[in-house]
C-alpha cells in the first residue's frame, strides 16, 4: 500500500505558526456513526437527509434523528451540517423551502449546498442556517470565491483540484471560510462534471445516483481514420479500430487512490485552511472513528507545539487499518499522474474489523462489558483504542455473558459481554480485530 | 414579431463556419480552448473578429464560449480577453464560472451572458438565479427530458438553449487520464498527441457495441457519449414550448455532417414558423444526416424520453 511519506524530524522548525486551529468535519451516516464521529474528536459532523443529499443510498436521517444528532453533538461543543448538494430538477424544486425550514427547526448549524436555487431560498427559508457552497460547484479561483461571499456565504467548500498554493491564494484575496477535503475517496472527474451514470444506468449521479462507472473497466482505442471523417458505410468498415492496449495489460479505468493528507498537516494549517473535511457517509463506523481519532491527534499535536510537532508513524498505522484502498495527497502539490490512479485490483478488504464497543470498565476487577460488534473468541488478537490516544493490543480470554457464564465465543450480534483487559477503558473505546480472509 | 428561434453551432474553423452559414445556421459559438471547454477548434481574437466581419453583415450572432471552470492563473488574462471581445463586437459571452460573469458585468454591461454550467444547468430557478445577475439566457442540461424542457419554459426569465443534435460531454476530470494510462502500461505517448484529432475513444467491458470518445486538452480528459442526440423528429414540441435557441454540436464532427444537421433543423424550423398549426416534420429532412452518420454511433433521443431515477 502507498503511503504518505512518514516526517520524523520537526517540519517548520524557526518559522512563523498561523494559529488558527482548523475545524475538523467527518461524515456521519446516520446517528450511530454521528456519536461516533463527534466522541472521537470531530468539531462537526455532516449528515443526509431524507431528500436533496447526494448518497441516496444512505441511511439518511429523518428530521427527529436530526435533533437528536444535534443535541449529541451540542454536548460537545460539536456542529451539525446537512448535504443538500444534489443540483436540483424541475420536480425537487417545490420542497426545498419547507425542507430547509426543518433543517433549522432541528438545529442544524449549516447547509452543505451546490445549487444557486437553494443558496437563495436558504437565505429567506431559514435564514440561521448557514449556507456552505459545496465542492460540487467546482470553485477554484478567488474570484468566484469572492462571488459567494458577496452573495452572503460564510464558507466555500474548494474544489478537490486546488493546490495549496492555489489555496493560499484565494485565502490572501478573499476573507472567508474555506474547507478542503483531506482524506477519503475522490471523483476523478471535476465533481458533479459527471454523468456517467446517467449513461450507463440512467442513475442520476448530480442526484445521489452515483454507480461509480468510473472504477469501471474499459480498453482503449483509436480509429485509424481519425475524428469521424467517413463519407460512406463502406468506408466506415474499412476503417481500423486499433486497440492501444496489450493482452497482459491491465485495463483502463478513471478510478483515483483516495486522499490522505496525514502527512501534511502542518501544511495544510500555515496555508489557512478552516475545515479539514474527511468524505466518507457511506463508511463504517471503524472507519470514521479511525480516520477521526488520528486526524485530532495530529492536528492537536500540531497546534500545541507547532515547532516540534512530529508525524507519528503510529498515526499512519492506524489509518491503514479502516483503509481499503491506496492513498494519495490529490492536487495539493501537483496534478496526479499514473501513481495516483488504480489500475491493478488493488482495492481489498479493509485489514480491521469493528469488534465490539465498550460500555463499562470496572477499575477493581480489571473487567469491561463489551457491545459485541462482530465475531470473537478466546484467543482472537485484538485492539482497543479510544480517543485521546488510548491504545493497546492484548489477546482475548475468558469471555462471559452478563449472567457470569462463560462463553465459547462472543457470537450474537449486540451482544453485552465481559472480559478481562489489560488497561483501564471507557465508554465508547473500540476493540477491533484482525480481518482474517476466510 | 413572431417566433422565430435560433439555429446555432459550433465551428472549429471560419471554413466551417462559412458552410454551416450556408447551411442555414443563425448563430454561432466558438473561442479558444484557454477559456471555453471543448471546442471543435480555436478561434483567436483575431479569428473572431473575421468570423463577426463575415457573419454581422447576414444578421448572423457570434457567440464566444468562456465557459471554463477558471482557476486563478487565467484570471489576469480574462479582463483583456473580456474586453477584446467588447472591441470586436461580438453577440454574446457563454460562462460557467461567477469569476466571468463578475467581469463582464464590470467592463461590458450590455453584454448579453449565457449561463452554461452544461450538465448542472437542471431547473428554472437556478437558470433565474443567475438571470437576475446578469445572465440573459441559459443552455440546459442535456441529461433533462422533455416534460422537464418543456415544463420550465413558462417560467424561465431568461431565453433557453437546448441542443438538439450532435454528442455531449458526459465526463469531465483536470488529470490527464489517457497520458497516466499510457504511463501505467509501460507505453508513454510518443508524439505527445491524445487531442480531438486522434480519434481515442473507450468502450466499457459489459458494453462491447457503445464507443465513447476520449480525449485531453490544456483542461484536463474528456470523455463524450457513444451517441449522438437527435431531436429533429420532436422539435415541434420544443418549438411550441417556445425555445429560443436549438443548437447543434459540432464537435468530433466534419463539416460535411455538421452541415447536413444544420439544413435539415433550418428546414424543419423555417416550416414551423411559417405555418406553425400546419407544421408536420418530413422524415426526408433526416436522410442526410443519416447518410453520414458514423454506423458505430446511435442517433436518439438522448434523455429527452428517459425517466431517470437517483
Amino acid at each position: 500500500m502507498t503511503q504518505t511519506p512518514v516526517q520524523s524530524k520537526p517540519q517548520h522548525k524557526g518559522k512563523r505558526y498561523r494559529l488558527d486551529k482548523p475545524e475538523l468535519l467527518a461524515p456521519a451516516g446516520n446517528l450511530e456513526k454521528l456519536k461516533f464521529a463527534v466522541h472521537y474528536g470531530a468539531d462537526a459532523v455532516y449528515i443526509g437527509g431524507q431528500a436533496y443529499g447526494l448518497r441516496s443510498n444512505a441511511d439518511n436521517f429523518s428530521f427527529e434523528e436530526m435533533k437528536e444528532g444535534v443535541e449529541f453533538a451540542n454536548k460537545y461543543g460539536a456542529k451539525v451540517f446537512v448535504a443538500t448538494n444534489i443540483y436540483t430538477h424541475e420536480e425537487d424544486l417545490d420542497g426545498i423551502a419547507e425542507y430547509l425550514r426543518n433543517l433549522q427547526d432541528a438545529g442544524i448549524a449549516a447547509i452543505i449546498t451546490a445549487d444557486p436555487i437553494i443558496v437563495e431560498t436558504a437565505k429567506t427559508a431559514a435564514p440561521l442556517i448557514e449556507v456552505h457552497l459545496s465542492t460540487q460547484q467546482s470553485t477554484l479561483n478567488w474570484q468566484a470565491v469572492q462571488f459567494w461571499k458577496e452573495e452572503g456565504l460564510p464558507r466555500v467548500v474548494l474544489g478537490r483540484e486546488t493546490s495549496l498554493e492555489e489555496i493560499a491564494e484565494i485565502k490572501k484575496n478573499v476573507d472567508i471560510e474555506i474547507e478542503s477535503f483531506v482524506h477519503g475517496a475522490m471523483c476523478s472527474s471535476y465533481s458533479g462534471r459527471c454523468v456517467l451514470s446517467n449513461h450507463f444506468t440512467d442513475r442520476d449521479s448530480n442526484r445521489g445516483g452515483c454507480c461509480q462507472s468510473c472504477r469501471w473497466k474499459y480498453d482503449l482505442f483509436e480509429n485509424s481514420s481519425p475524428e469521424g471523417d467517413w463519407v460512406s458505410e463502406e468506408q466506415q468498415m474499412e476503417t481500423e479500430s486499433n486497440p492501444l492496449f496489450l493482452a497482459e495489460d491491465n485495463a483502463f479505468t478513471m478510478g483515483s487512490k483516495d486522499l490522505c493528507m496525514l502527512g501534511s498537516i502542518p501544511d495544510l494549517i500555515e496555508v489557512g485552511i478552516d475545515s479539514f473535511k474527511v468524505e466518507g457517509r457511506m463508511k463504517s463506523i471503524h472507519y470514521v472513528a479511525t480516520v477521526v481519532n488520528v486526524y485530532r491527534q495530529a492536528i492537536d499535536a500540531y497546534m500545541a507545539d507547532p515547532e516540534n510537532y512530529v508525524l507519528k508513524p503510529e498515526w499512519m498505522e492506524e489509518l491503514n487499518k479502516a483503509a481499503n484502498r491506496p492513498l494519495n495527497t490529490g492536487f495539493f502539490y501537483d496534478t496526479p499522474d499514473h501513481e495516483d490512479h488504480i489500475y491493478e485490483p488493488e482495492e481489498k478488504a479493509v485489514p480491521y474489523d469493528f469488534a465490539g464497543l465498550v460500555l463499562d470498565y470496572d477499575a477493581e476487577t480489571e473487567i469491561a462489558t463489551i457491545q459485541q460488534r462482530n465475531h470473537f473468541k478466546p484467543g482472537t488478537e485484538i485492539e482497543f483504542f479510544g480517543p485521546d490516544g488510548t491504545f493497546f493490543k492484548q489477546v482475548v480470554g475468558t469471555i462471559w455473558d452478563e449472567e457470569g457464564n462463560e462463553l465459547d465465543a462472543a457470537r450474537h450480534p449486540m451482544q453485552r459481554v465481559k472480559l478481562k483487559v489489560d488497561q483501564p477503558l471507557r465508554y465508547f473505546d473500540m476493540m477491533r480485530k484482525k480481518n482474517v480472509k476466510k | 414579431m413572431g417566433y422565430r428561434p435560433e439555429l446555432l453551432a459550433t465551428c472549429g474553423t471560419l471554413d466551417e463556419l462559412k458552410a454551416l452559414a450556408e447551411a442555414g445556421c443563425d448563430a454561432f459559438l466558438l473561442g479558444e480552448e484557454k477559456f471555453g471547454m471543448r471546442l471543435p477548434g480555436e478561434f483567436t481574437p483575431e479569428a473572431i473578429a473575421e468570423a463577426v466581419a463575415f457573419a454581422h453583415p447576414k444578421g448572423i450572432k457570434i457567440y464566444v464560449c468562456a465557459n471554463n471552470l477558471m482557476d486563478n492563473d487565467t484570471l489576469p488574462a480574462l479582463p483583456g480577453y473580456l474586453e477584446k471581445m467588447g472591441e470586436i463586437g461580438v453577440d454574446g459571452i457563454e460562462f460557467g464560472d461567477p469569476s466571468v460573469l463578475m467581469q463582464v458585468r464590470k467592463l461590458l454591461p450590455d453584454m448579453p451572458l449565457h449561463w452554461n454550467a452544461e450538465m448542472t444547468s437542471t431547473n428554472h430557478g437556478t437558470s433565474n438565479y443567475w438571470g437576475r445577475r446578469g445572465a440573459t439566457r441559459v443552455v440546459l442540461a442535456r441529461e433533462l427530458n422533455m416534460d422537464e424542457v418543456t415544463g420550465m419554459m413558462p417560467n424561465l426569465e431568461v431565453e433557453a438553449q437546448v441542443q438538439v443534435h450532435g454528442m455531449t460531454n458526459i465526463y469531465h476530470s483536470k488529470r490527464s487520464l489517457v497520458h497516466s494510462y499510457m504511463a501505467n502500461q509501460g507505453r508513454p505517448v510518443e508524439d505527445d498527441n491524445v487531442g480531438l484529432n486522434r480519434g481515442l475513444y473507450l468502450i466499457e467491458a459489459e458494453r462491447r457495441d457503445e464507443l465513447f470518445p476520449i480525449y485531453e486538452d490544456s483542461n484536463g480528459t474528456h470523455i463524450m457519449s457513444s451517441g449522438d442526440i437527435c431531436i429533429l423528429e420532436d422539435l415541434h414540441l420544443l418549438m411550441e414550448a417556445g425555445v429560443q435557441s436549438f443548437k447543434i454540436e459540432g464537435i468530433l464532427k466534419n463539416t460535411a455532417y455538421n452541415a447536413a444537421a444544420a439544413r435539415a433543423y433550418r428546414k424543419a424550423i423555417d416550416s414551423f414558423v411559417s405555418d406553425p398549426e400546419g407544421y408536420a416534420f418530413d422524415e426526408a429532412w433526416l436522410d442526410e444526416i443519416r447518410d453520414l452518420q458514423d454506423p458505430r454511433r446511435e442517433l436518439s433521443f438522448g434523455f429527452f424520453y428517459k425517466e431517470q431515477v437517483y
